[in-house]
């Protein structure tokens, strides 16, 4: 029913792209659909409509509109724009000079804090520093238990006081139990609130106050629609923030709510939560993400996780071989039994160019079941011939193959295209057109 | 039972805050009630207080859409009329499906009345099962709840907190054990004890993880051993924080478990939950309660004249 903002942009510009020239009242209409597809990505309305202007400006009255492919120029514009707005460079965890830092998460209830300061707990643990976690969310029943559990089971001190304590002392005395400890950081984990709720806002300045932490994120539902703002606006105003963590981006929530943030506040945003397991914390990467919004893929994503999950020297032949666009259908096959290594199909196609459309159109079940079967059941009744010369298969061909393998040759056309397309991608990669991400694509 | 109009001004604390937020609002919907005409500009106005409220694109222009011919058709001028008519239409709109949840009656079969609450993670529904629970045993109803959430760490323990806390029991198994044996002990248990609801709570899980709503589908085919109909309410608890996601959430969770309603939760902030009018419009779903605070007492059931209301007017 709902296009993605990524499929609905690309629709857009694909048909900007084709046209030869571009008339104003052209660009207005295919910058009615951008607000569109903003807006159905929950992209604020105030901020979906400065955003369009900014395009209409730069791409008005420069030479876009004489040039040879207008279309692809204001897809040009979209992209950087969408980047300049996540905020240019992805930012790092800051600590202060002094030990314990402290690192305080705050957000609406349900937005996912006591996850998020586990995810971090595990990831500052992992670049080798010590951690304290601290249970200052007195007020959900069972918060101090969940996080107590958590801290067990990735092995992190978890800081805790009887329920009748208050929020504030819990903090100031964690701080004081890191500092004996001689933890490097501490993570206070904070109960969730309503921005518009005075008292306990109140109580988040205490306790800023009281521990000086070097970092104040908010965690953010990436599902959060056009209310975003407004809170994350009055959290900002009220205990100054230092930072964003998106949570829940393994969805198909469109993050709107991401951009629509960093450009009212200019806050970076500095994680995203991409699932339930302490692991699932990712650096967050503003031109990544403009890309994966594009549907354009992410490759750079892609080759990282390949490398936490395969010895280095697979990981570089796997590198080269999406680099260098030689591979053929044997090879496909081979990556998509790597590939399927690093986490679940679904997720990792999304980051291949030109495979997010596809893994949309299918479910992650087709992806990580039965639809992996029959794709494997595709390539194994060609010849190896075939395989490595598909441009060989005809229509009998494709017959023999589609009834071989259990298939229809509805879905044998469809791996071709599929497969043509990712090649096609790649041959612009390599072409050193496309040689980091996508930016220059557009160029 | 208190109206939904009531509690969303009951809380005096965080008044001022909403007072603020809504009055913002406010004066844009007084500015349009002050253009002169019924005009397009008028309408684009409109659909963009809609929008701002997460209606969505395209429910949001379907509905002025039917503003803009009814409007035409009775020949109105005036803003008021043109205001007044596209209230109605969403009025109408989140009516259209009647429920019979809200008295707590047990299923034609006989046997308790079987709640399963479902949602994406972190929308409320551990607090908003505590509610039901307190909500359907002021009714004289014997509530029993399933601490089906074997997954999320301490989810037992909150629920088991809650139980205690409205004077429930709760039947509850080992974490990482099997929800849908719990669900059915807690069926059994309640015919056992003479209680006539049961209330599930399930763990939290995005609608996209196929393998999760699978996990979920399973709780039916168990319960179903005990009486073929249960659960008799599938309610989607959702978030209405939630932008045009919710559409997503609803549609999935539908499609795996035949969802019956919607519970509206957090409702007390800024948001206005307008994507309830994109799952009425879109899947005919009834929205059954809202959630508008942390304790048991803040929720009601769902009235349609005052949501919308709530939808166009400050805070007095
Ligand atoms: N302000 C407000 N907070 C609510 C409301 N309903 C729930 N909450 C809060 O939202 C947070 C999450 O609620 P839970 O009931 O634990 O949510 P859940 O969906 O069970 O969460 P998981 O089981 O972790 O997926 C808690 O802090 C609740 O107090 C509401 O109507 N208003
Ligand atoms: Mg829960």
């Amino acid at each position: 029913m709902f296009e993605s903002l990524s499929e609905k942009l690309t629709a857009v510009f694909s048909r900007l792209s084709g046209k030869g020239r571009l008339t104003e009242k052209e660009v207005d209409e295919g910058l009615r659909e951008v607000r569109l597809a903003l807006l159905e990505a929950d992209v604020n309305f105030r901020v979906a409509r400065d955003f369009v202007q900014k395009v209409r400006e730069r791409a008005v009255g420069s030479q876009v509109l004489e040039s040879l492919s207008p279309g692809q120029q204001i897809v040009k514009i979209v992209n950087e724009e969408l980047i300049v707005i996540l905020g240019g460079e992805s930012s790092k965890l800051v600590g202060s000079d002094h030990s314990p830092s402290v690192l305080m998460l705050a957000g609406l209830q349900g937005s996912g804090k006591t996850t998020t300061a586990a995810k971090l707990a595990l990831h500052l643990k992992r670049d080798g520093h010590k951690v304290l976690l601290v249970a200052a969310d007195l007020r959900r029943l069972a918060a101090v238990e969940q996080l107590e559990t958590l801290g067990r089971q990735l092995d992190v001190p978890v800081y805790s006081e009887a329920s009748d304590s208050s929020a504030l002392n819990v903090c100031r005395r964690g701080v004081q139990k890191a500092k004996d400890i001689g933890a490097a950081w501490v993570i206070l984990d904070t109960g969730g609130r309503l921005h518009i709720d005075d008292e306990m806002m109140e109580e988040l300045e205490e306790i800023k106050k009281a521990t000086s932490p070097s970092e104040l994120l908010l965690v953010v539902d990436s599902m959060t629609g056009q209310d975003a703002v407004n809170s994350a606006q009055s959290f900002n105003e009220r205990i100054g923030l230092t930072g964003l963590i998106m949570s829940k981006m393994d969805g198909d929530a469109r993050g709107g709510a991401a951009l629509s943030i960093t450009q009212v506040t200019g806050l970076p945003v500095k994680f995203i939560g991409t699932g339930e397991r302490a692991e699932a914390l990712e650096a967050f990467h503003p031109d990544r993400l403009a890309s994966r919004i594009l549907g354009m893929g992410d490759i750079l994503t892609l080759v990282e996780r390949a490398q936490e999950n395969m010895d280095q020297e697979r990981a570089k032949e796997m590198e080269r071989k999406i680099r260098s666009a030689t591979f053929n259908l044997e090879d496909f096959l081979e990556q998509l039994h790597q590939i399927k290594r690093m986490g679940p199909l679904s997720q990792v196609l999304e980051m291949i160019p030109g495979f997010s459309s596809l893994s949309k159109r299918m479910s992650p079940e087709d992806l990580d079941g039965d639809h992996m079967k029959s794709l494997e059941a595709i390539v194994y009744s060609m010849t190896p011939k075939e395989r490595r010369n598909p441009d060989i298969l005809n229509g009998s061909r494709r017959r023999r193959i589609a009834s071989g393998s259990g298939t229809t040759p509805q879905q044998v056309n469809q791996l071709l295209n599929q497969f043509r397309q990712m090649q096609k991608m790649m041959k612009q990669m390599s072409s050193g057109k496309m040689p980091r991400g996508i930016r220059s694509m557009f160029g | 039972m208190k109206s939904m109009f009531k509690l969303l001004r009951r809380h005096d604390k965080v008044q001022d805050g909403l007072k603020r937020s809504r009055e913002s609002w406010f004066a844009r919907v007084t500015q349009i009630v002050q253009r002169s005409r019924l005009d397009e500009t008028l309408l684009e106005e409109l659909e963009e207080l809609l929008i701002s409220a997460d209606v969505g694109v395209a429910t949001t222009a379907q509905i002025i859409e039917r503003v803009r011919d009814k409007a035409e058709a009775q020949r109105l001028t005036d803003t008021s009329d043109a205001i007044e008519l596209l209230k109605q239409e969403m009025v109408s709109l989140l009516s259209a499906k009647g429920t019979s949840i809200h008295s707590g009656q047990p299923p034609a079969s006989g046997g308790p009345l079987v709640i399963l609450a479902m949602g994406v993670n972190g929308v409320g529904k551990t607090t908003s099962v505590a509610k039901l629970a307190h909500y359907f045993k002021e009714q004289g109803n014997r509530v029993i709840l399933a601490a089906s959430d074997t997954f999320r760490a301490a989810a037992i323990d909150q629920l088991q907190a809650w139980g205690q806390r409205v004077g429930v029991d709760v039947i509850a198994h080992n974490p990482g054990g099997d929800p849908a044996a719990i669900a059915y002990d807690a069926l059994e248990a309640a015919r056992a004890r003479g209680a006539n609801v049961v209330l599930i709570d399930t763990a939290g899980r995005l609608h996209t993880k196929l393998n999760l709503m699978e996990e979920m589908k399973k709780i039916t085919r168990v319960l179903s051993r005990l009486d073929p109909e249960a659960p008799h309410e599938t309610i989607l608890i959702l978030d209405a924080t939630t932008g045009q996601n919710g559409l997503a959430q609803a549609r999935s969770f539908t499609e795996a478990m035949g969802c019956t309603g919607v519970f509206l939760a957090k409702l007390d902030g800024t948001a206005r939950g307008g994507i309830v009018v994109a799952i009425v419009q879109e899947l005919g779903l009834p929205v059954l309660f809202i959630g508008t605070g942390e304790a048991v007492e803040d929720m009601a059931p769902f009235d349609p004249g005052e949501f919308v209301e709530e939808l166009f007017s400050p805070i007095s």
